[in-house]
């Protein structure tokens, strides 16, 4: 016979206050099978969780019920509180009183009701619970990271530094991501390209990291500690371990292209890097213009390779790694302005976006740092900033804030009026946010030093007139029209998420929002591991993010994922479905329907009479179980059971509060 | 009320002048309303304190000085005491009251400057403000004749208006210290 | 006795003689010499400062070197009235700030700045910080218990206080202190350094007399029996301006409005003659007689006499 102890909690006046806690004790004892009731002020608290355990030990109490808050909670806690007692975690069931009862009614006499209900639901399920016990996997002592820019670099970083091989797949042909087109970084202004670059070539240079930059994952299989990831390597048309990027080739090729690292600002050859100090510093043929592959004939670059790198038949290469820990970086893209048409942006050149502007302004740019309009080459002297386009837009674009925009844009008007001696720079905003170390001081910096003017109201129109662009906006501070004739014009470009990110999401398992980011575990308190054990983030593929937040995101994220990769084996989920192979006519309905894909079909062999047949049944992966219950939903035969959520066990609740 | 086209309508240098005259940073301003919020007088006002500053920290001069706002500041401080930047707007509206006499645009609010003339008339020649002279002296410029009268009588009678003005043996000090600072403010405008 | 340089200014001989009057009066009560400065002009408030920075500095300025040249050398000059006050105020400190200002104001005065030492004093700042509240209390023969009185700090008082100073300038508590020093109750209210418009009273009445019906009825609404001030604008405007306030508000407020030094010298058995109270517009006469009510109750009651 079961010996069950009830404890009711007050939790201070959050459930008392709606709840009658004598009449729930008192009719708690009455239950089959309690042999012990108590009440506490707070159950949570180190002196409630002693008096459970005190009674455990007392009245020799072999299950508990706490009616409390909801299991999501403090569940744990309770499983702990049992478990230091001796006895099994999964021993309790939780009823909830306060989210599902006293903060959702207000008339104490139902509430008192409705909770003597869900302790005798929870006093009878609790009664047929068994003992669980978990499995354990082992763990393959090496992490990815997806993404090279500033955030996957960190995170690469530091686990190495843990002292775990870490294996780095970047897309595009070098490291740096969005960091490395950017000028100076606010709030310091220290230049991007000098604290990033070292990082990147640490990275190249680190004994446990191993680069694959130009690659793809292309598929995710396993589970933590045990992931199988499929890597595209793209053929560069050049050998890696014979290039030496000496830039003989890029030199003598005749094909130019506008450089997708200037945004279309500059050019680039068809054999190329990106970036002077591009990280592999290996040449890339882009397919797409190249002579060769267009028309058959050039190998010009070959000519000129001393190191005989290049290599036109070279193919894509699939390798395999397997990982314990993945880390996404995968970063964002810039806001397309196209959706402004009353701003002008491609249509007017001298309307442009904010990352362009840091091209501009930088020295390695193409206009070697000196601030000039596409247009004419005009220095310009009066620019006009808009921020907010895109952010905050839900008509044409996204709902949230940017966050980066307030400040890269405070960063502009101090550049323009450090460069161009004289200029006159207005900012329209809606608002300035600044909430970082010695941002809002960078901002009054921008408007008192260095004489920004910032007008508060959206710009309405921008067109052209007699070689100006004027800017209509309004000062809604004044109650104003305010005509601005501006000889440039920079758009505060929003953030949104990669064009692919939820093809990454897929393929990785992980949850996105409506926005295409992809989403942390809990908002505030697991903010860098995804609703898949293993999978975690950095930077701004999980939403927009400055410098300054994506590195800490990264190391937070690389601490996780390391102290991941420090353990043995990892215990597995002991709440799993479980497959009563005698029932189960193998039909698999389950498999498909199983979000972890943890369902596979198994023969055995039965002996039926004097012959011994073999079928199929379902068979469950415990490791790759998270016990959601999907495929007991599925089953038609009622073969597949939840452990600690059993057929059995709701159908002796139901029959607790419907007898 | 028309636009502002900026940088075209601003008067370059006003919001430096302003901020030197004034002794405080008009630019330190981010327009977060406290002090037209705590104004007793903002009510009554064309334009509210903070939007003054505003259109000082824009340069526009013209608009500014033709504003009546800054003749109805009570000079109460209350809103310097109250700004978070530090920005003393009391001390700027009194600048902008001088900038506006010294530039002889005609004030937005004749009959305060009007009251602050004839104060100031009466200082120079008796050394000391004599409230009966210069009640008179102001009723005749800001032609605000019969307003009060039944209060000056009442004050009369209660011997509250000196009938005779009192004049200091330093009156002659006095009118020199008027001489030399008007001669100096002539001198500036000049240089200007 | 303590010696003090006497700066009444120009509405202490006007509209404000009752100031005057009463504070000469009170004075030897409470222990304090005035000495007149010599000679003493305009202090460069209200249209000085409002339209010539230079002109009010070199004004008050000279003021502060007339003190520095007493005869019984450079003493703190007590200054009755708020708005003098002030300007003295931030005078000393602009020059002690600024030596550009300082030779600028130098040829303005076409004399030499010597009034360095000299410190201006308001006078709830003299009679708590030199006097001390004490004082004051032993000096009280006729206690005001009984009596609600709301003190009005009004603007120039406390601001801007890094050059008054004294007191707070959101909550000041000087002249309820010395309210409460007379026996009297000083009231919780919300409108102590509310501006009453005092500067353009005479200018814009209509806008003025809004001001001055909040400021009364925050002080009638706190069960106020009377006023007290140490602002000659500040008196002047409540009295003068409450007939017309209370038609905006269709009421009649009839609430006196003293300085403190009349509450003080009331409190300190001064005659109302002396306090010129029969110069005030509000009558003070129902105050008056409910003082001498309240006294008789106590003596009836076996309270200490006077």
């Amino acid at each position: 016979m079961p010996r069950i102890g009830v404890f009711v909690c007050w939790c201070g006046s959050n459930i008392a206050a709606t709840v009658d806690i004598g009449q729930v004790t008192e009719a708690a004892a009455e239950m089959p099978h309690v042999v012990c009731v108590e009440d506490n002020k707070y159950t949570c608290s180190e002196p409630g969780q002693a008096s459970i355990r005190q009674a455990i030990a007392q009245h020799g109490l072999d299950r508990v019920v706490v009616a409390a808050c909801s299991p999501r909670m403090h569940e744990n806690t309770f499983r702990k509180t049992i478990s230091a007692a001796g006895l099994n975690p999964y021993l309790l069931e939780i009823a909830n009183i306060r989210e599902q009862c006293s903060w959702v009614h207000a008339d104490r006499v139902a509430a008192t009701a409705k909770a003597i209900d869900l302790v005798r639901m929870a006093v009878a399920k609790v009664a047929q619970h068994s003992a669980l016990t978990s499995s354990t996997s082992p763990v393959t002592r090496r992490a990815m990271v997806i993404g090279g820019g500033i955030a996957g670099i960190q995170a690469a970083l530091d686990i190495a530094d843990a002292g775990h091989e870490v294996v780095v797949v970047e897309r595009s042909p070098t490291l740096g991501g969005h960091m490395a087109q950017l000028d100076k970084t606010f709030p310091t202004l220290d230049c991007s390209a000098c604290i990033l670059t070292p990082k990147m070539v640490e990275v190249v240079q680190h004994p446990k990291i191993t680069l694959y930059a130009y690659s793809e994952v292309e598929k995710v299989d396993g589970y933590v500690g045990s992931f199988k990831v499929t890597v595209r390597r793209k053929a560069r048309s050049v050998d890696e371990s014979k290039c030496t990027g000496c830039g003989a080739c890029w030199e003598k090729c005749p094909v130019k292209v506008k450089s997708e690292f200037d945004l279309g600002l500059g050019t680039r050859k068809a054999i190329y890097v990106p970036f002077p100090q591009a990280v592999p510093a290996k040449a890339t043929i882009d397919r797409e213009h190249c002579i060769y592959y267009l028309r058959g004939r050039c190998r010009i670059c070959e000519r000129f390779c001393e190191a005989k790198a290049i290599v036109f038949d070279q193919q894509d290469e699939i390798i395999n790694v397997e990982v314990g820990a993945i880390v996404v970086a995968t970063g964002f893209q810039q806001f397309d302005q196209a959706a402004y048409g009353e701003y002008g942006y491609g249509e007017y050149p001298d309307v442009i976006t904010g990352l362009e502007f840091e091209r501009l302004v930088n020295a390695s740019g193409p206009t070697e740092g000196k601030i000039k309009r596409p247009s004419d080459g005009k220095v310009p002297e009066t620019v006009v900033f808009i921020k907010c386009v895109g952010s905050r837009d839900e008509h044409k674009g996204v709902p949230y804030c940017s966050r980066t925009c307030c400040m890269y844009t405070a960063k502009h008007a101090i550049l323009t009026r450090e460069k161009i001696h004289g200029s006159k720079v207005f900012i329209f905003y809606m608002d300035v946010r600044t909430p970082g170390k010695g941002y809002e001081e960078f901002y009054r910096r921008a408007s008192e030093e260095d004489g920004a003017r910032y007008l508060r109201g959206r710009v309405s129109r921008v067109y052209p007139k007699g070689g100006k662009m004027v800017v209509l906006g309004e000062d809604t501070l004044l109650g104003r029209k305010v005509i601005v004739e501006a000889d440039l014009v920079v758009l505060a470009s929003g953030m949104i998420a990669q064009p692919d990110a939820q093809e990454m999401a897929r393929k990785l398992g992980v949850s996105y929002d409506q926005h295409g980011f992809l989403t942390e575990a809990h908002p505030k308190l697991r903010p860098v591991e995804t609703n898949t054990a293993g999978i975690f983030l950095a930077g701004a593929c999980q939403g927009p993010k400055d410098i300054p937040d994506t590195v800490a995101q990264a190391c937070a994220a690389a601490s996780k994922a390391a102290a991941l990769l420090n353990r043995e084996a990892l215990e597995a989920e002991a709440m799993i479905a479980c497959v009563d192979e005698a029932r189960c006519s193998g039909c698999l309905w389950c498999e498909p329907v199983c979000p972890y894909k943890a369902i596979s079909a198994k023969t055995i062999s039965e002996r039926v009479g004097r012959r011994t047949l073999t079928r199929s049944v379902a068979e469950v992966n415990p490791s790759l179980c998270h016990g959601c219950g999907a495929c007991t939903v599925a089953c038609r035969d009622s073969a597949l059971n939840l452990l600690g959520f059993t057929n059995q066990q709701i159908l002796a609740e139901v029959e607790a509060v419907c007898p | 009320m028309k636009a502002l086209v900026l940088p075209a309508s601003g008067a370059p240098g006003f919001a430096a002048e302003v901020s030197r005259l004034a002794g405080t940073d008009v630019q330190a301003c981010y327009a977060c309303g406290k002090c037209s919020a705590g104004c007793p007088v903002s009510a009554s006002m064309d334009y509210q304190p903070h939007q003054i500053i505003r259109l000082v920290q824009l340069d526009q001069k013209d608009e500014v000085l033709s504003a009546s706002a800054f003749w109805l500041c009570a000079s109460c401080v209350t809103c310097s005491v109250r700004c978070p930047r530090e920005v003393k707007l009391a001390q700027v509206m009194d600048a902008l009251r001088e900038i506006s006499r010294r530039s002889g645009v005609a004030a937005g609010q004749p009959r305060i400057a009007a009251f602050y003339g004839s104060f100031l008339d009466l200082v120079r020649s008796g050394g000391r403000l004599h409230e009966l002279g210069m009640t008179a002296m102001y009723k005749l410029r800001s032609r605000d004749l019969f307003g009060d009268i039944d209060l000056g009588v009442k004050l009369m009678l209660r011997g509250k208006l000196k009938l005779i003005p009192g004049r200091i043996k330093g009156r002659h000090h006095v009118a020199g210290i008027f001489r030399r600072v008007r001669e100096h403010e002539a001198g500036e405008g000049g240089k200007r | 006795m303590r010696v003090y340089s006497y700066y009444p200014g120009c509405s202490l001989e006007g509209t404000a003689k009752e100031y005057d009057y009463s504070l000469r009066a009170l004075a030897p009560l409470l222990g304090m010499q005035l000495v007149e400065i010599h000679d003493w002009s305009c202090c460069g408030s209200s249209a000085a400062h409002a339209t010539s920075h230079r002109l009010a500095l070199a004004l008050a300025a000279r003021n502060l070197n007339l003190a520095a040249d007493m005869p019984g050398g450079a003493r703190d000059i007590l200054v009755p009235c708020a708005m003098c006050y002030n300007r003295l105020k931030v005078t000393s400190a602009e020059l002690a700030a600024d030596s550009g200002l300082r030779s600028a104001v130098e040829s303005d005065l076409g004399d030499k700045w010597r009034g360095a030492a000299i410190t201006a004093k308001a006078l709830p700042e003299v009679l708590l910080g030199d006097i001390g509240v004490d004082a004051v209390a032993q000096a009280v023969v006729q206690p005001l218990e009984g009596l609600r009185v709301a003190s009005y700090y009004g603007c120039l008082l406390v601001r801007p206080p890094e050059y008054t100073g004294f007191d707070d300038p959101e909550s000041p508590k000087s002249m309820d202190e010395l309210v409460r020093a007379t026996g009297a109750t000083p009231v919780d209210w919300p409108h102590k350094v509310e501006c009453c418009g005092g500067g353009l009273s005479i200018t814009n009445r209509e806008l003025v007399a809004g001001l001055v019906a909040d400021i009364l009825g925050a002080a009638r609404d706190a069960g106020a029996d009377v006023i007290v001030t140490a602002c000659p604008m500040c008196q002047a405007n409540l009295d003068t301006r409450q007939g017309l306030a209370g038609k905006t508000r269709g009421t009649d407020f009839g609430l006196p409005v003293l300085y403190i030094t009349q509450l003080l010298g009331l409190a300190c058995g001064l005659s109302a003659a002396s306090l010129s109270f029969q110069s005030h517009l509000v009558s003070v006469a129902p105050l008056l007689e409910k003082v001498r009510q309240l006294g008789r109750a106590r003596q009836a009651a076996g309270g200490e006499g006077c």
